[in-house]
């Protein structure tokens, strides 16, 4: 969500019981503004919290002009002292998904692959590191896969320019009440794999500047989805949590230009939730 | 053309835009004829869409009057966009009235339940009054308690806080209860619930049990007309046999105010909405609980389609889980409550009364040691219940016949102890190298103000405080225990084994045609040869 907007946000996302204390609010609405000094970032998000068990991690988000491109990420044990993140690879994600359980809350805590998966172990052991995973990478790769699988925006927040880069739409307004009850009017906000694979019916009703990303109705399970699309206060605040990554709330004020996501939870999938539906 | 400043006369360019001097001279005609055709490109932008009515002319004066009021920046970049609202705008005054009529109900009526919760009856001046002279109010301080776990980060918004705080008040003045509590928020998939947790007053349980029991007493007797009749109509028919399978005995709930009845739980989807009271319930239910998992869908009529299956439905499964979690994460700090001096310590204690004389430790001891913290709840037993009880004792509504077959039966069954009632919560299992409990203060940086915050790992989204005399604990999750596997759902029955197999009832093949002549044949010259023996007997004779 973004820095800017945090007090409003927060009390929108409470539904779910999980925010931040008034210190850490206060500490935010500090050290945000001067992580975009110093990074030059246009735009600063507070990604959200990642408990672990004897502490916790903060995750802020910082983009550049085109809204799309890798996003740098930076963590923080107490909300003031900002550490960057190094960009998530292809091996990590791959590591980060054997590795189970909650986060220690030490960013130095170094997961014995040895025990959990001895194959990977032995390729690490063989290309010369060593067979452990660091939390800190750990983190990295989980923040990522989360922002791919549920990092969710509006349809017609973002506009694509002709020149490929991705900036909000000045002239969005805000999804009206009957849209935003459906799951098609939201999109996953990373690259699309969906587009391709529609049928040229369906691409000819695509608008090219808007309709860029994958919406969310092909997530599986079909049918109900990994989402829980709520109305509170009467239908004015739409708020969608995601059953796949419990935790991750996006909220959406109808007819206004409000809309973000946060996360609070453990950092752990929901490997359970075709039976849990 | 002609728009490129004053030339000079040594430029080239001077004199062009003089009329009758451009370069395009040839291809504009005279005055006369540029009237005209401006009159007919004025006529062709004037002319009417067939497909949607209106003209390119007035969309333009529509698009530029706009802009010329709005002044955006760059607005050549959004010039498509602008262009689509205001053909939006064109078709929204047509459809107007009926979509008034669609948008308008879901929030003005929900502001309006809001509304209701702020009016205040005109009897309730008196009730004020009583609550006096009674002593301590049943209402709970929820504001005060949200505003410690919002020291911790933990809590809703503080106008949702308002309105439950709200919604209590009108609990209170419709039921009869001695004591209140805001138990959590559970979450759901299309709505969530918020649960009270409350002590009725002694007399009113009573009778809604009495009422109950009525209810089932007339329903059995019908049952037993209803019988009757058909008993009489079947002794003519020949009847199938009846299956000689007696389920295992039904291990009976425990008693309203005991046990993991000792509360009534009261649920609504939202502040405003009409409270809802849960059954109470039956240790069938919890132990299938333990078996599942599923997501509520916040109403609480909807089946639970599981296996194995759920004795009931979404009501019963949320006051199942809601027992668990009070079982297993209801803490408060060590010594604030005892057992009551007067009385002889049993293993099942089940009460508890505040302690005068404890000392609230200070906050950082709190945070280090989990040995600070007790657990003020029951845990449940593997059997369902806080309070083990054999079930083969259970057997008077058994006929007589019943009675001889299960004492042979009877299997051993083994005495089931949890842990006694005030224990310390570090004798909790931790999960792998997880521990039970997390224990964190409120602030590092203001230590004499802080409070002591206690988050559970194993049912995720159970918070509990202490700051001084006060604590508090409170839930807010999906209703789900942590697992560091996977969810295994147990798995079906194994199919049912045939009858062994005997030597009274194993296939034979029947003998061939040739094979019962030879027989038949053997058999005859067995005869033939008998006789002819009695024969010579008979002729000896």
């Amino acid at each position: 969500m973004e820095a800017l907007s945090l007090p409003a946000a927060l009390s929108l996302v409470a539904g779910g019981g999980a925010g931040l204390s008034p210190e850490l609010r206060a500490a935010l609405g500090a050290s945000l503004p001067l992580l975009q000094r110093d990074y030059r970032f246009e735009r600063v998000w507070f990604w959200g919290c990642i408990q672990g068990v004897r502490g916790a991690y903060y995750i802020a988000q910082g983009l550049g002009p085109d809204r799309a491109a890798p996003r740098s990420r930076l963590y923080s044990l107490n909300c003031l002292d900002w550490s960057l993140l190094t960009p998530a690879t292809e091996e990590m994600l791959a590591l980060a998904e054997e590795v189970k359980g909650r986060f220690q809350g030490d960013p130095s805590f170094e997961y014995s692959l040895a025990e959990i998966n001895p194959e990977a172990a032995a390729r690490l052991v063989q290309s010369g590191k060593e067979p452990v995973m660091k939390e800190e990478a750990r983190l990295i790769a989980t923040i990522e896969q989360i922002d791919r699988a549920v990092g969710i925006v509006p349809r017609g927040a973002f506009v694509k320019t002709p020149l490929g880069s991705v900036h909000e739409n000045r002239h969005f307004e805000g999804l009206s009440l009957v849209e935003a009850k459906k799951l098609s009017s939201y999109f996953h906000f990373t690259e699309p794999t969906d587009l391709k694979n529609k049928t040229l019916l369906e691409k000819a009703d695509l608008d090219p500047s808007t309709d860029f990303l994958n919406s969310l109705e092909h997530d599986i399970p079909q049918g109900k989805g990994s989402w829980s699309i709520q109305l509170e206060k009467g239908g004015s605040v739409v708020v969608l949590r995601s059953l796949l990554w419990l935790g991750l709330t996006f909220y959406h004020v109808p007819m206004t230009k409000q809309f973000g996501y946060v996360y609070f939870g453990t950092g752990e999938k929901n490997l359970d939730l075709p039976f849990m539906l | 053309e002609g728009g490129h400043g004053p030339y000079q006369p040594h430029e080239p360019g001077y004199g062009l835009d003089q009329p009758g001097y451009s370069p395009y001279e040839d291809e504009i005609p005279d005055a006369q004829a540029r009237m005209l055709a401006i009159k007919n490109a004025k006529a062709y932008l004037l002319k009417t869409s067939t497909k949607s009515g209106l003209n390119l002319y007035d969309h333009f004066a529509t698009i530029l009057t706009k802009i010329l009021d709005e002044q955006p920046a760059n607005t050549v970049d959004i010039i498509e966009t602008i262009s689509q609202d205001v053909k939006w705008a064109q078709f929204r005054k047509k459809m107007d009235t009926l979509r008034d009529e669609h948008l308008i109900p879901p929030t003005f009526e929900a502001a309006e339940k809001c509304k209701a919760l702020f009016i205040k009856e005109a009897g309730e001046e008196e009730h004020e009054e009583l609550d006096e002279e009674m002593g301590e109010p049943a209402l709970p301080n929820v504001m005060e308690t949200a505003f410690y776990f919002e020291q911790a980060g933990i809590g809703l918004s503080k106008d949702e806080c308002y309105y439950i705080f709200l919604a209590f008040k009108n609990l209170i003045s419709v039921q009869p209860i001695q004591t209140c509590r805001f138990w959590g928020k559970i979450l759901g998939l299309e709505m969530n619930y918020i649960i009270a947790e409350v002590q009725l007053r002694e007399g009113e349980e009573e009778e809604e049990e009495r009422e109950g029991e009525e209810e089932e007493t007339v329903a059995e007797e019908k049952e037993m007309g209803e019988g009757e009749e058909e008993e009489e109509q079947k002794e003519k028919e020949p009847e199938p046999p009846k299956s000689t399978y007696k389920p295992p005995p039904e291990i009976p709930k425990e008693a309203n105010g005991t046990g993991t009845n000792k509360y009534v739980y009261f649920v609504c989807n939202e502040p405003g909405k009409p409270w809802v009271k849960l059954p109470p319930v039956t240790p069938a239910q919890i132990v299938c609980a333990r078996q599942i998992k599923k997501f509520f869908t916040g109403r609480l009529d909807a089946p639970i389609v599981s296996f194995p299956p759920f004795p009931g439905n979404e009501a019963n499964y949320l006051r199942a889980q809601i027992a668990r979690i009070s079982a297993g994460t209801h803490v408060s700090p060590t010594g604030f409550y005892q057992f009551p001096e007067d009385e002889e310590e049993e293993e099942g204690g089940d009460t508890y009364e505040e302690n005068p004389e404890f000392e609230p430790p200070p906050v950082a001891e709190m945070v280090e040691s989990l040995a600070m913290w007790a657990h003020h709840v029951k845990g449940i037993l593997k059997q369902g219940r806080c309070v083990w009880i054999n079930p083969a004792q259970k057997s008077e509504e058994d006929e007589e016949e019943g009675e001889e077959e299960e004492e042979e039966e009877e299997e051993e069954h083994q005495e089931e102890t949890g842990q006694p009632l005030l224990t310390l919560i570090s004798e909790d299992e931790g999960m792998k190298n997880i521990p039970a409990w997390t224990a964190q203060a409120s602030t590092n940086l203001i230590p004499e103000y802080s409070i002591a915050i206690l988050q559970s790992n194993r049912w995720p989204g159970a918070y509990a405080f202490a700051s001084g005399r006060k604590f508090e604990n409170i839930y807010f999750g999906w209703g789900h225990k942590y697992s560091p596997e996977s969810h295994t759902p147990a798995l079906p029955p194994p199919a049912e084994a045939e009858f062994p197999s005997e030597p009274g009832i194993t296939e034979a093949a029947d003998p061939t045609v040739e094979e019962e002549l030879a027989f038949k044949a053997a058999q005859e010259e067995a005869l033939a040869e008998a006789e002819e023996e009695e024969e010579e007997e008979g002729e000896d004779d």
